[in-house]
């Protein structure tokens, strides 16, 4: 490099100073500009009603409406994470026949929207006008019930959104298994464990650390998905605030209402994903930090 | 010399193993005697893992036998035949039969106790209290009375496989298998785990131990078995097979490995 005969070193020591960033800053005030004047328009513009947001942001529908998402919330993903997992070792048992069964499941859950399986259960009586129990093909029936009377819009949104996260929940957790090392699985075996407490006691509590982290973004997904169960007409938060501006007509404000809720417990549950996923990485963090 | 006295331990009989079209194991046979230590040696993919493998039935048997004090492993005999055990009976034969891997595969979510404290409580059943003043003995016997509250990523090779022998032991077995304990090691490691697996024998441990440390082997073993494609070539007391080996594949085997160690 030529420059480099003309910048002899060590002849006097130099202060290093900051390069000045001029793009940077004037990008950073573009920005600021737009930020503040979506800021200022949302404040001022009168359609978006925020007097009316705050009025029935804890009005007793829009309330109840929202432990009834909650508790759909929290029903699903426990039918999915149980479903899921039990599908899970099915698709890595030995015998073929049980691994097809859940590969077909989790390929028709995965391929179809859940936004249709839901519109399916909802209209399953048109399928299936009587569900019986008793012994298939024609043979003698036990118990025999109107579909209408048993899938009610509730069972139908649980069945829905719960059967939809089973497949998901299976690949996540099959993942989470396939992490843990044979050599564990196996030193348990030659240890004289039977294969449930190999599972129960050293693979799964190992897949943990793989497992939680994308669990935590399904569970944040499905209370978003649940505003799905509205085409239901089961009166979840979306679905409440829905039944109140088709009287008052003040349908933004009422959409603003249920999107605040959900932003408020989407962020609570983001919270406590940071902490569950800080307690699970916690051994492996220590003993990466000590090993050696 | 011991005086045998009653039949041996383990008697294997006519083993054939394979994996698909490729039989690793070609009719075995091999009596090991209570409190005999046995040396498995042998060149990579001779089938010393798969033989040890079988004997605690981690692994099927195409044809053959092996009892293990007195006991069929893997299979229930019927009038005219053998069918496979299920799983919780199989499960239960291995309490009997303590193994060792050569990467250790302590559960890497437990400590060091909680190691060796798991099967005797989970699988054995036994009182926690009696299982942890058991399992600190074991830790002191190996040399990690101050480790019990390590997890084992912060030990090491050593230190980790010293644990999964106490581990192993914490069942009461009556058989020790060692697949190539030391061969994960960085050779200043290597003493470490001999010793305490040399103390095991002196105790009269009955043990089959696959390694490549010659020294080891002359020192501690009773019996030398040299395997080869499958089958056992040549048997005898270390003294003999490891300096004098009629068989020109043990003299080929011997001189590769002695040239590596030295
Ligand atoms: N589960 C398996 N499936 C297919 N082939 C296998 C399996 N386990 C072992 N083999 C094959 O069987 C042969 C013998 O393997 P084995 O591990 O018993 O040899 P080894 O004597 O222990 O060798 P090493 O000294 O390398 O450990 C090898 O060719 C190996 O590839
Ligand atoms: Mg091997």
């Amino acid at each position: 490099m030529a420059s480099a005969t003309a910048d002899p070193i060590g002849e006097s020591s130099l202060p290093i100073r900051k390069r000045p960033k001029l793009v940077q800053w004037a990008l950073i005030a573009v920005l600021g500009l737009v930020v503040a004047a979506g800021a200022f328009s949302v404040v001022n513009n009168e359609n978006f009603g925020w007097p009316i947001v705050f009025e029935y942001f804890t009005s007793p529908r829009i309330l109840s409406g929202l432990v009834r998402t909650l508790h759909l919330t929290a029903l699903s993903m426990a039918i999915g994470i149980v479903l899921g997992v039990i599908l899970a070792l099915m698709h890595m048992s030995r015998n073929r026949f049980v691994q097809s069964i859940a590969w077909a499941y989790i390929w028709f859950f995965r391929g179809t929207p859940v936004f249709v399986q839901l519109l399916f259960w909802g209209s399953i009586s048109a399928l299936y006008p009587k569900l019986i129990l008793g012994l298939p093909f024609g043979g003698p029936a036990w118990l025999e019930m109107s579909a209408n009377d048993l899938i009610t819009p509730y069972i139908a949104a649980v069945l829905g959104l719960g059967l939809n996260e089973a497949a998901y929940m299976a690949e996540i957790v099959r993942a989470g298994i396939k992490s843990v090392d044979r050599g564990q699985s196996e030193a348990a075996t030659a240890l004289g464990m039977p294969d449930g407490l190999t599972t129960r006691r050293v693979v799964l509590p190992q897949a943990m650390r793989v497992i939680i982290p994308p669990t935590g973004n399904q569970l944040i997904g499905m209370l978003k998905t649940s505003s799905l169960v509205a085409v239901l007409a089961y009166p979840e938060l979306l679905y409440s605030a829905q039944l109140i501006y088709a009287v008052n007509y003040q349908t933004i404000p009422l959409l603003i209402t249920a999107s605040l809720w959900y932003l408020l417990i989407t962020s609570v549950l983001s919270v406590g994903q940071y902490y569950l996923e800080r307690h699970f990485g916690r051994s492996e963090a220590r003993s990466s930090l000590e090993a050696r | 010399m011991r005086e045998k006295t009653t039949e041996p331990l383990v008697r294997i009989r006519g083993v054939h193993k394979s994996f698909g079209s490729l039989e690793v194991l070609k009719g075995i046979d091999l009596d090991v005697d209570q409190g005999e230590v046995c040396v498995l040696l042998g060149r990579s993919g001779s089938g010393k893992s798969t033989l040890l493998r079988c004997i605690n039935h981690l692994e099927g048997l195409n044809d053959g036998e092996i009892h293990v004090g007195g006991e069929r492993i893997g299979y229930e005999r019927r009038r005219d035949h053998l069918l496979p055990m299920t799983s919780r009976q199989a499960a239960r034969q291995r309490q009997n039969i303590g193994m060792v891997f050569q990467r250790f595969n302590l559960f890497a979510h437990r400590t060091v106790l909680e190691n060796v404290m798991e099967a005797p409580i989970y699988v054995a059943k036994r009182p926690r209290k009696e299982v942890k003043r058991e399992a600190l003995e074991l830790l002191e016997r190996v040399g990690l009375a101050d480790k019990p509250a390590a997890y084992p990523a912060m030990l090491s090779g050593g230190q980790q496989q010293r644990v999964a022998i106490a581990r192993a032991l914490a069942m009461h077995p009556a058989l020790m298998l060692f697949d190539e304990p030391t061969s994960a090691l960085d050779p200043e490691l290597v003493g470490e785990v001999l010793t305490v697996i040399q103390d095991l024998a002196r105790s009269g441990m009955t043990m089959i131990v696959v390694t490549h440390e010659i020294s080891f082997a002359r020192e501690v073993a009773d019996t030398a078995v040299f395997m080869d494609g499958g089958l056992v070539v040549e048997k005898g007391p270390p003294s003999e097979i490891l300096s004098d080996p009629s068989d020109p594949r043990t003299r080929t085997f011997l001189s590769r490995v002695l040239k590596e160690t030295a």
